[in-house]
């Protein structure tokens, strides 16, 4: 078994002090995160985690039900790239006069899905939104033609097998949850028991 | 001095009353059933201290000496009375003494609840006077912890972690509430318990395809093993554990913090787990076909070398922690849930039967141990007295009765390798944070736990050393605390490792001793020191019968060592009996 890109999905409560609960878990085994997002789901009071790591899959089940014991903690997944849908947002600053000038930088940037977002006299950003492939390869585009600056978020992702988190809350907020919201302990058996 | 926020009065059915936060935590803690909080004032919960005053009939606070004191007092108090412990302290250095408790509350699975002062919130962020950002220092060895700044949040956040602090696998948790919310009035609608948190699930649902399989498995099993820990006590459930073992007949052994789950002298019981645990229980775990772990966690000191433990064994492994399974030691049949609810469904599955051949081997295995070692650690013919001798005569003048809480080391090895229980919750001690200075002030917790019971705290010199601030404890309040200083002039486990695997250079382990009957008697404890044999069932027979506190100092041989011992980096069935084995 090798080392692998895992995305980790996970629900919470939102709460502050949480992010660094989380965090440590990482820090603690001293597995560096390649990427973290927050954000909001499509549950008003459900709270979102996105998190990268390259590790073998033993280790990031044992790093899930970690993270699961967390209080405040609803629900924590491990994906490989095939079981998500995932994007990565890059934006790049680059001098204006040289894309006034130099016609190949318009179409360099048209053929990697660029697209604007400010235009100053004196540079214009251009945003890219994709794969971490596809970010990378503009940035060596534009590197000959003076790229100021460059930076990429944090991954976003969406687990295709997953019908969202309303239903599975319901089974939360219940005293005695059923099955449904105890699977965690079933996390070695990721196929069978997914029913996200 | 902030402005005092004065809230409406709710409209409805619910009657409320005006109070301060102070209050509203004093109130929870009798709603919780508290009635002893162990403690340290200082300025930032000056406010909860001065509610304190009036409550004094209702709540017993034991002022001890030093904030470390207070937590490991809570965490002997919880141990011994299955209750949750509870502890006041201040922002500041006042928080980060307790960070020791806390990781060994957290490791050791110890329900208890601090209450830390804090800042002003207006001052949160600025280096104020005493000011540390507990929340964050306190992350990693607290199971929950919460700000408070607003008293509005006091009665449920502390509902909250009274639930969280005392079901599933417990542990610590820590409030932090900054002195506006203490002193801030609010309408306050009383106290709901907490009953359930949404993102929190305390106990995983009872698979019964697991439980079958378990029981296929155990019942096809030629030399079934059992091996539990803390788990069978925090869930209450040595009278179904008993039950388990004795209608399937397989013999148990303990890990340290599982002992006194059962009586030590049960036919079934053969013994301790671990690095200076028992031979057989250790060498038997590599010839068991079946290893049945329950309320266990597999730690390094349990298995030795991981890739030399049980692999020819089927593993089941019960414990209410999903975290567990797998984590350690690969579990074929994982039964997750509370063993109180898992072991009488396996129970009702299991055969009745005996391993008379299988449990001879045990024995058989125990001679060996009783010839090589034990023979001569309780019936020494040396001059100088072994800590095993004393842990007998303790045995006999005791029937096994008495709570025994123990320090970290050698002492803490003989004592759990020779005491005898007769009943639960009666072997205190610190077992996976090995916290030295941890006895002394959970013996003065432990003997607030449940009075009833005689407290007997077996001490190291170098631990002793490094809470003996809390004789003033004992002094002040009073709690009937037995203490044996097992005295070696020597921080002897650290010795017996430079001995026997840094060819005996002794750094730093030599370490000089004050007259310990004198600090005693400064404390208005009386004591007594002996070296003598002939003297030394008399004196714990003294010290035993004395109405009060006692500390009696035993000098016990310089360079004892403790076996068997499984050297570290060694499996399991690697276990020695005498350094000349190592």
């Amino acid at each position: 078994m090798n080392k692998q890109e895992y995305t980790i999905t996970v629900y919470t409560e939102n709460q502050v002090g949480l992010l660094n609960r989380i965090a440590i878990i990482f820090s603690r085994r001293k597995i560096n995160i390649e990427s973290l997002n927050t954000s909001p789901t499509e549950v008003d009071s459900v709270h979102r985690f996105t998190i990268v790591i390259s590790e073998y899959e033993d280790v990031v089940r044992k790093l899930c039900r970690q993270i699961e014991k967390q209080v405040e903690v609803l629900k924590a997944y491990y994906n490989t790239e095939n079981e998500i849908v995932w994007q990565e947002l890059a934006l790049y600053k680059v001098p204006t006069d040289v894309i006034a000038t130099e016609v190949k930088v318009e179409r360099l940037l048209r053929e990697n899905g660029a697209h604007t977002v400010v235009i100053r006299k004196d540079y214009t950003v251009f945003a890219v939104a994709g794969h971490r492939e596809e970010t990378e390869a503009l940035i060596k585009v534009l590197e000959p033609y003076g790229l100021i600056e460059f930076v990429r978020s944090a991954r976003v992702a969406i687990i295709k097998g997953s019908s969202g988190f309303h239903e599975r809350l319901k089974e939360f907020e219940q005293k005695e949850p059923g099955e449904e919201a105890i699977e965690n302990e079933f996390l070695d058996k990721n196929q069978e028991v997914f029913s996200m | 001095m902030e402005t005092l926020e004065i809230t409406k009065v709710k409209q409805g059915s619910k009657k409320t009353t005006t109070v301060s936060g102070s209050v509203a935590v004093l109130e929870a803690f009798l709603a919780e059933g508290v009635d002893t909080v162990f403690g340290y004032p200082g300025g930032a919960i000056m406010p909860i201290y001065d509610a304190l005053y009036d409550y004094n009939e209702k709540l017993t606070h034991i002022l001890v000496r030093h904030e470390q004191g207070a937590i490991h007092a809570a965490q002997g108090f919880a141990r011994v009375s299955g209750r949750t412990g509870v502890v006041f302290a201040t922002s500041g250095p006042g928080a980060t003494n307790l960070v020791t408790g806390l990781a060994d509350a957290m490791i050791d699975s110890t329900p208890v609840v601090c209450i830390t002062g804090q800042v002003f919130a207006h001052l949160l962020g600025t280096d104020a006077f005493q000011e540390t950002d507990v929340i964050n220092i306190t992350t990693p060895v607290t199971k929950w912890n919460y700000q408070v700044t607003d008293a509005n949040e006091i009665p449920h956040v502390l509902a909250k972690a009274f639930y969280i602090a005392g079901s599933g696998r417990p542990g610590p948790v820590l409030i932090d509430i900054t002195k506006n919310a203490q002193l801030q009035l609010f309408e306050y609608d009383g106290y709901t318990k907490c009953e359930h948190i949404r993102s929190y699930r305390p106990k995983p649902i009872v698979r019964k395809e697991y439980i079958e399989e378990a029981a296929l498995l155990i019942n096809n099993a030629e030399r079934p093993f059992v091996i539990f820990g803390q788990g069978v006590i925090l869930g209450k459930a040595e009278t179904e554990f008993k039950q388990f073992i004795e209608k399937a007949g397989i013999p148990a052994a303990w890990t340290i913090m599982g002992m006194s789950a059962i009586p030590t002298d049960h036919p079934l019981g053969v013994g301790m787990l671990g690095m200076h645990g028992n031979y057989g229980p250790n060498v038997l775990t590599n010839e068991c076909d079946v290893l049945i772990a329950v309320g266990m966690r597999f730690d390094d000191r349990v298995t030795g070398r991981l890739d030399k433990y049980a692999r020819q064994a089927k593993v089941i492994h019960l414990d209410i922690d999903p975290a567990e399974i797998d984590k350690n030691v690969k579990a074929d049949v994982p039964v997750w849930g509370d063993c109180k609810e898992t072991l009488p469904l396996l129970t009702k599955l299991v055969v009745q039967k005996v391993y008379p051949q299988w449990l001879q081997k045990f024995k058989d295995y125990q001679q060996k141990e009783e010839d090589k070692v034990i023979h001569n650690e309780l019936n020494p013919t040396s001059e100088v007295l072994t800590m095993g001798e004393v842990i007998k005569t303790l045995n006999e003048l005791t029937n096994g009765d008495a709570v025994i809480v123990t320090d970290v080391g050698q002492h803490q090895m003989v004592t759990c390798r020779y005491a005898k229980f007769n009943q639960s919750k009666s072997n205190i001690t610190s077992g996976g944070l090995g916290t030295m200075g941890y006895a002394l002030p959970a013996a003065i917790g432990a003997a607030y736990g449940d009075s009833s019971r005689t407290t007997v705290a077996i001490i190291g010199d170098g631990g002793f050393q490094m809470t003996l601030q809390e004789l003033g404890t004992i002094m002040q309040f009073k709690p009937k605390v037995k203490i044996i200083i097992l005295n070696n002039q020597f921080l002897g486990m650290v010795r017996q490792w430079q001995q026997l695997f840094h060819e005996k250079r002794y750094s730093f382990v030599d370490i000089t001793s004050p007259d310990f009957v004198q600090v005693a008697k400064g404390f208005g404890i009386p004591g007594k020191s002996i070296s003598k044999r002939e003297s030394l069932k008399s004196s714990v027979a003294e010290m035993l019968k004395h109405d009060g506190s006692y500390l009696l100092e035993i000098m016990v041989g310089k360079e004892n060592n403790v076996f068997p011992m499984v050297p570290q980096g060694r499996g399991v069935a690697e276990c020695v009996l005498s350094k000349e084995e190592i």
